[in-house]
Parts: structure tokens; C-alpha cells; sequence
């Protein structure tokens, strides 16, 4: 199961990747949610994956005789993307707000910030 | 629980729901400056109580050390608070005459308030992936910062911003949690023993790497700096003071506390590394800057070239070295907030930042002249001033190393850092205004004057006092670079009585 996950995470990252250098915003922001899962993907993985064993105590918060998942990777990856999906949010928002003052989203070709004269 | 390490984190973000709360009255930005009070005095508090234990530590709900969330506060982190709060004081009194009331009804000042609280969250906690958290917060309110105040110039250098933090986060997340699943544990003076341990150290330092790129890309540090002058000169004059001053040198106090406290098995390769960027930083970022002639643009190239100086403290890893990337750390972030200060009000009295548009200023405001002087020539390494002796020390310990070349690189930066402070004096102070403009302070309603004013001349005041009487800050960055360079007492204090 493992490999399967890393082999899914590489793969999200490749186009992640390739997404991410086509130079158009909009491109760019889907790589970078794809980017983002394959890092939560990762982690969920690198946290060990236990089958059927719930991350729970017996009566009297004595330790299962069996074994037992480990929860704090789940903790993290649900607040890893909370954390994601606002900052998603924001981003799809700015574009949005990029489009109607630049009227394209083509990366190379916002220069108002930095004009291509040096500084003038 | 030990309130003292919980309340500097606390204050600024009630502050900030109470000011975004109450932001259609007009002075909601006195409750950002009333907060900002608080938390000085608290971070004030908190090196007092630094001072006394060395280090400190609690636990956030009683879990016990590895496993629950520490706060901990060593000297550099303790300094790092009060830092905080001295440029969130000065540039939440020099805001209020700077950020207008639309800007303050878009919630300016709650925004403010949490990325002060983020910063100082992130200087406080001794948990890898709660840094991350802490990151996320500063990250996300200086975004707001960045756009709010909306011209299409903003929006261009956010979307530059945006993109590439969002990136540096991912790498961040994506180490934390490898770290995670190869030695189980977040908790950073857990890690230092979990990492030493670990059977392959070779997976240890490819994930070093990430932190190193993570967090070299927050520092911008080359060759991962292009947001940063992409950005900092778009929005308002007091955001990118704070900027200026706060979020590279998060990068960087991030990068100091990863390698010296967790990954310091393999220095040859990573340390290495961090010198070859140090220098590479130094150079790009003041050659960039000669290159420019926009007042902003050159301070923000001077802020990555700044950073490789710090950068440099951490790759030589002696203790004079670490001691002087701490001294430079303190030093810098008040000098180089201090020059986009000036670099506002020059905006405001002669109406552009174009270094070839303005002049005038020494003859008609030279009470502004001198407060540029005095930052300016610090940040250059001019003896008596602060950065005379945070340079002093960095050269003299790469000259003890035998680093001839890293001292040469060194000291040809302050070098062109001199250009380039010349050039703005000379376009800015010196020479008549193209228009034949007299733009005189007083020109400025005495209220915004003195708003504008007492804050720079308290950071100027700052400068020189640290110019002047060197020895006790020296002393502390000392004992700072020493706790820095062997955590022992903080990996104990941590794990041992963190659990009460």
C-alpha cells in the first residue's frame, strides 16, 4: 500500500511540476493544489499505514493488546490541508483580482512592478 | 503552564479581533498601538526571565514533553520577541499616520496585529510542524497586508510573493513530515538525539536539504530570492518596513534553529552549502542594488545581501561566527526597518520614490536627512554604529577560519553597500528637486509629524546606543551564540522539566 501511495505521490508531483512551469497563473495554482496533496499524500504514508486497528484507548484508557494506528499523522495532514485550502482560497482570489487588472494571466508578461528597462 | 512564554503570543492576536471588531471607528489603530505596548512590556518580561533561567520551557495543555506542543524561549528567541515588539510598536504608531481609513476599515490593523503575533509564535515555539503553523499565519496576513491599499502595482508584486511562499510552505510541510515518519517525533530538542541516532544519515540530510531550501526560499537567500524585490516595494511604506524588518529574518532564525540545534551530523556537506550561498547572497544582492534607482528597490536588494551575512554567522559555525550572525540578526532588523521609515516619509514630502524625480531633502528636511544617515551608515559598517561591529566580527571570525576569500566577499559588500547609499543620498538629500520643490517637514500636520517622527528617531537612538555600548549586547549574543552552538541545557530543560 505504501508503494502505491509514493508512486501516486510521485506522479501528482510530476504534474504538479509541469503544471507549475507552463508560465499561466491559473496553471500554476492547480499545480500547486496538486503539489499540495501529493506532499499530504506523502506524509500520510511516511506515518506508517495500520489496517482495521482504530487509534483507540480500552475502558479505563488501558493500551489495546493488539496494535493500534497512529493518529498524529491524520492530525496533521487535517490541518495541513485546512491550512491548504485557505491559502488556496487566497491564491484563486488574488488571480481572479490579477485577471481584471492585467486582462491575461500569462505570468512573463506581468511586468509592472518590475519594468523590463532596469528599474525606469 | 508558564504564562510568560503563552501571553507575548496571546496579546498581539487579541489585539487583532478586537481591532478588526471595532475597524469602522476611526482610531482603531489604537488598539493596535495599546497591543503593541502590552506585548512589549510582555516581551520585556520574558528576557528578564530569559536572563535569569537561561532557558525556558512549557507545555500547551499539560501534554507531556515530546509529545505535546512546547513553547521555548532560549536568548536568541527571547531577543528575537523583544525585537518583534520594539518594530511592531514603532511601525503600529507610524502606520496610524501612514494607512488611511479605507485601508484601516479593510482590517489593516487586525492583519497587522496577527502577523506580529505569527512572527512571535514563530520565534517562541520548539515544535517543528507547530513552526509550520506559525508560518502559515504570518504568511497569510502578509498576504492581506501586501494587497490591501490595491494598486495594480500590488497586485503584481503579490502574485510573485504568493506563488513563491506558497512553495517554500510546501517543501516546509513536506520535510516536517518526513521528519515525522523517519524518527517519530516533532518536538525540535527531541529531534537533535532522534536525528544523531537515526541508522541512515544520509535520508537525514537529504531532509536538511528541504529545510534548507524551505526555509532559504522564506530568507531569500540565493538563488531563491526573486519574490522579495518583486514585491516589497508595492504596497504601503509601513508594511514594507515590517516586512523588511520581520519575515526574511523568520527565514533565517528558522534556518539558525534547524541547523544548529536538529541537523549538525553532516556540517561538511550542509554548513558547506550555507557558505557558498552566504556569499552568493552578499554579492547578488548589493550588485542588484547598484542596479536600481527606485528608494525601495535598492533597500530590498539590500535586504538579501544583509541576509548573507547573517547566513554566513550559521555556515562558519564557531562560536565568534554564530555570535556575530545573532548580533547582525538584532542589529539589522532595526536599521533596516528604520530606512523604509525614511524611505515613507521622503515619499510623502516629495512625492515620489524615483531616486531621479526627487532631491532636495538635506536642505529643506535635514532633521530626515540625519535620520537616514544614521541607519544608512550602520547598515554600510561605519565605526561607531551597530553594523560596524556586527561586520567586525563576522570577518574576524572567517579571517580565524582561514576563510580569506568569505572575509574578502564580506567586506567588498559593505563596500558597494556604501555605493548605493550614496547614490540615495545624492539623488535624494543632496541634489536641488528636479521641480525646484522645497519639501519641508513641516509641511506635514503636526499630529502625522509626530507619529511619523518618533518612531524613527527611537529606532535611530537604538542604532547608535548599540554603536556606542557594544559590550552588553555583545555579552548577550555571546551567551546566546554559546546555548546556540551546545543546546544541551535547552534540549534539557525541554524534555525535562517542560513536563511540570
Amino acid at each position: 500500500m505504501e508503494t502505491v501511495l509514493a508512486i501516486l505521490s510521485g506522479v501528482l508531483s510530476a504534474c504538479a511540476v509541469w503544471l507549475m512551469l507552463s508560465g499561466n497563473l491559473l496553471r500554476f495554482l492547480f499545480g500547486l493544489l496538486l503539489l499540495s496533496n501529493a506532499v499530504n499524500l506523502a506524509i500520510f504514508a511516511a506515518g506508517r499505514l495500520t489496517e482495521g486497528a482504530p487509534p483507540l484507548l480500552g475502558q479505563g484508557g488501558a493500551l489495546p493488546g493488539h496494535q493500534m494506528a497512529n493518529s498524529l499523522p491524520q492530525a496533521l495532514l487535517l490541518t495541513a490541508i485546512v491550512i491548504g485550502f485557505g491559502l488556496f482560497a487566497f491564491a484563486l482570489a488574488l488571480t481572479i483580482r490579477a485577471y481584471r487588472a492585467f486582462g491575461h494571466l500569462e505570468v512573463d508578461r506581468m511586468r509592472l512592478a518590475e519594468p523590463e528597462e532596469g528599474g525606469k | 503552564m508558564n504564562w510568560t512564554l503563552a501571553l507575548p503570543i496571546l496579546v498581539p492576536f487579541c489585539a487583532a479581533a478586537l481591532a478588526f471588531l471595532l475597524r469602522n471607528r476611526r482610531g482603531s489603530g489604537w488598539i493596535s498601538v495599546g497591543g503593541s505596548v502590552l506585548s512589549l512590556i510582555l516581551a520585556l518580561q520574558l528576557l528578564a526571565e530569559v536572563l535569569r533561567h537561561g532557558v525556558i520551557a512549557t507545555q500547551m495543555s499539560a501534554w507531556a514533553a515530546p509529545f505535546g506542543i512546547t513553547l521555548a524561549a532560549d536568548y536568541l528567541s527571547a531577543a528575537m520577541v523583544l525585537i518583534t515588539a520594539i518594530i511592531g510598536l514603532a511601525v503600529a504608531l507610524w502606520g496610524m499616520a501612514e494607512v488611511g481609513q479605507i485601508s484601516a476599515r479593510m482590517g489593516w490593523h487586525g492583519l497587522f496585529q496577527t502577523l506580529i503575533g505569527g512572527v512571535t509564535g514563530a520565534f517562541l515555539t520548539g515544535d517543528l510542524f507547530n513552526l509550520y503553523v506559525w508560518f502559515e499565519v504570518l504568511l497569510i496576513s502578509s498576504f492581506g497586508l501586501l494587497v490591501i491599499g490595491g494598486q495594480r502595482k500590488a497586485v503584481d508584486g503579490a502574485v510573485k510573493y504568493v506563488t513563491l511562499n506558497l512553495i517554500s510552505t510546501v517543501l516546509f510541510l513536506c520535510a516536517a513530515g518526513l521528519t515525522y515518519g523517519a524518527t517519530g517525533t516533532l518536538n525540535m530538542a527531541d529531534l537533535r538525539a532522534a536525528v544523531a541516532a537515526h541508522p541512515d544519515q544520509g535520508l537525514m540530510t537529504v531532509i536538511a536539504m528541504m529545510f534548507m531550501i524551505g526555509f532559504g526560499l522564506k530568507a531569500a537567500v540565493f538563488p531563491l530570492f526573486f519574490w522579495l524585490p518583486a514585491s516589497y516595494h508595492t504596497p504601503h511604506y509601513a508594511v514594507s518596513a515590517v516586512f523588511a524588518g520581520l519575515l526574511t529574518k523568520v527565514g533565517v532564525y528558522a534556518l539558525i534553529r534547524v541547523f544548529t540545534l536538529i541537523f549538525v551530523g553532516d556540517q561538511g556537506y550542509t554548513h558547506e552549502i550555507l557558505l557558498w550561498v552566504a556569499c552568493l547572497t552578499m554579492l547578488t544582492g548589493v550588485l542588484g542594488a547598484a542596479a536600481q534607482s527606485d528608494f525601495r528597490k535598492i533597500l530590498s536588494f539590500h535586504i538579501i545581501s544583509q541576509i548573507g551575512y547573517m547566513v554566513l554567522g550559521l555556515a562558519l559555525m564557531t562560536p565568534l561566527a554564530v555570535m556575530g550572525g545573532v548580533f547582525y540578526l538584532l542589529h539589522h532588523i532595526i536599521v533596516k526597518a528604520n530606512l523604509f521609515l525614511v524611505a515613507g516619509v521622503s515619499r510623502r514630502l516629495t512625492g515620489s520614490s524615483d531616486l531621479y524625480a526627487i532631491g532636495g531633502l538635506y536642505r529643506s528636511a535635514p532633521l530626515l536627512a540625519v535620520l537616514f544617515l544614521i541607519p544608512a551608515f550602520s547598515l554600510a559598517g561605519f565605526p561607531p554604529l551597530s553594523g560596524f561591529w556586527a561586520k567586525y566580527v563576522l570577518v574576524k571570525a572567517s579571517l580565524d577560519l582561514g576563510q580569506g576569500l568569505v572575509a574578502f566577499v564580506a567586506l567588498l559588500t559593505g563596500l558597494l553597500t556604501i555605493f548605493s547609499m550614496t547614490k540615495i543620498w545624492a539623488e535624494a538629500f543632496w541634489k536641488a528637486h528636479p521641480d525646484g520643490r522645497q519639501p519641508r517637514l513641516a509641511s506635514i500636520p503636526a499630529r502625522a509629524r509626530v507619529l511619523l517622527l518618533s518612531p524613527m528617531i527611537a529606532l535611530a537612538l537604538m542604532t547608535v546606543l548599540i554603536g556606542l555600548f557594544p559590550d552588553p549586547f555583545v555579552t548577550f549574543a555571546t551567551t546566546g551564540a554559546e546555548q546556540l552552538l551546545d543546546p544541551s541545557a535547552y534540549v534539557a530543560t525541554v524534555l525535562e522539566r517542560g513536563a511540570e
